[in-house]
């Protein structure tokens, strides 16, 4: 993956998978993470810096990274 | 984003003391209620998740031991376990327990039933905790057994809690906790969501 390409790795949350623990928004160092009225996380992804720390938390395995254009 | 240093991230140490003071006098067992009774007004009453994602003690204890201390094998959860049946099913499940808790406690209160000085585990296995009873005639003797079947109903949790932060991620106690599993289901049916 090219450095441009890591750049523009944000997280994704499957809102089905997700039980809204808020495991993802503690741990995110850019606080792009928040949970929508206690049913699912959100990612902002203008501040998504694409570390992962919420993919490696996630109990539920909802969030996986993707490259966004 | 993550702060620093709030009082509400210590609540682990809370939750710790919960577990050592029931094993000193069972009466303290009834403050496991707040448990219960906090994040379901929360999140009936506008602020949704906001006990699961900020205050909850176990869910930190788990991060702290899991992630923090590394004692988690970290393997993702079986699909079935997040599956929406098993969620709302085991929410079933534990609610039906905490009924026939209930009844225990009634048939205690009316006298057809002798207090059981045991604090029962997994729904089947009577530990014994005689000594925890220090309340020496202080509180009416349903009083007592209602604090008993709850504290089991808690340490029973925090149990399959600690095993599955062992094995799996170590927050995976909060994917079937019946309690997350109520107050989303709450929060979703507030907003018309599909539960």
């Amino acid at each position: 993956m090219s450095a441009e390409a890591r750049k523009r790795k944000k997280a994704k949350v499957f809102r089905d998978d997700c039980v809204a623990c808020g495991a993802c928004a503690n741990v995110c160092p850019a606080g792009a993470i928040y949970i929508y009225k206690g049913i699912w996380a959100d990612v902002d992804l203008n501040r998504c810096i694409g570390c992962s720390k919420c993919k490696a938390i996630c109990p539920a395995s909802a969030i996986t990274m993707g490259i966004y254009e | 984003m993550k702060t620093k240093n709030g009082w509400n991230e210590k609540m682990w140490i809370v939750s710790l003391l919960y577990f050592f003071l029931g094993f000193f006098s069972i009466i303290f067992a009834w403050l496991g209620m707040l448990c219960f009774v906090i994040p379901m007004l929360m999140s009936m009453f506008g602020k949704e998740k906001a006990f699961c994602n900020s205050y909850c003690g176990r869910g930190q204890l788990f991060t702290l031991l899991g992630a923090g201390k590394k004692i988690s094998l970290n393997k993702k959860l079986p699909a079935f376990l997040k599956s929406r049946w098993f969620r709302y099913g085991f929410l079933a499940f534990f609610m039906a327990m905490f009924v026939n808790m209930l009844f225990t406690t009634w048939a205690v209160f009316s006298e057809s039933r002798n207090l059981n000085e045991a604090v029962r585990l997994f729904w089947m296995f009577d530990v014994p905790w005689n000594w925890a009873n220090r309340a020496g005639g202080a509180f009416p003797l349903w009083a007592v057994q209602f604090a008993y079947g709850f504290y089991g109903l808690m340490l029973t949790s925090l149990i399959l809690g600690i095993i599955t932060m062992l094995i799996f991620k170590p927050r995976s106690w909060c994917v079937c906790c019946p309690m997350g599993t109520a107050t989303q289901m709450v929060c979703k049916i507030k907003e018309g969501e599909k539960l």
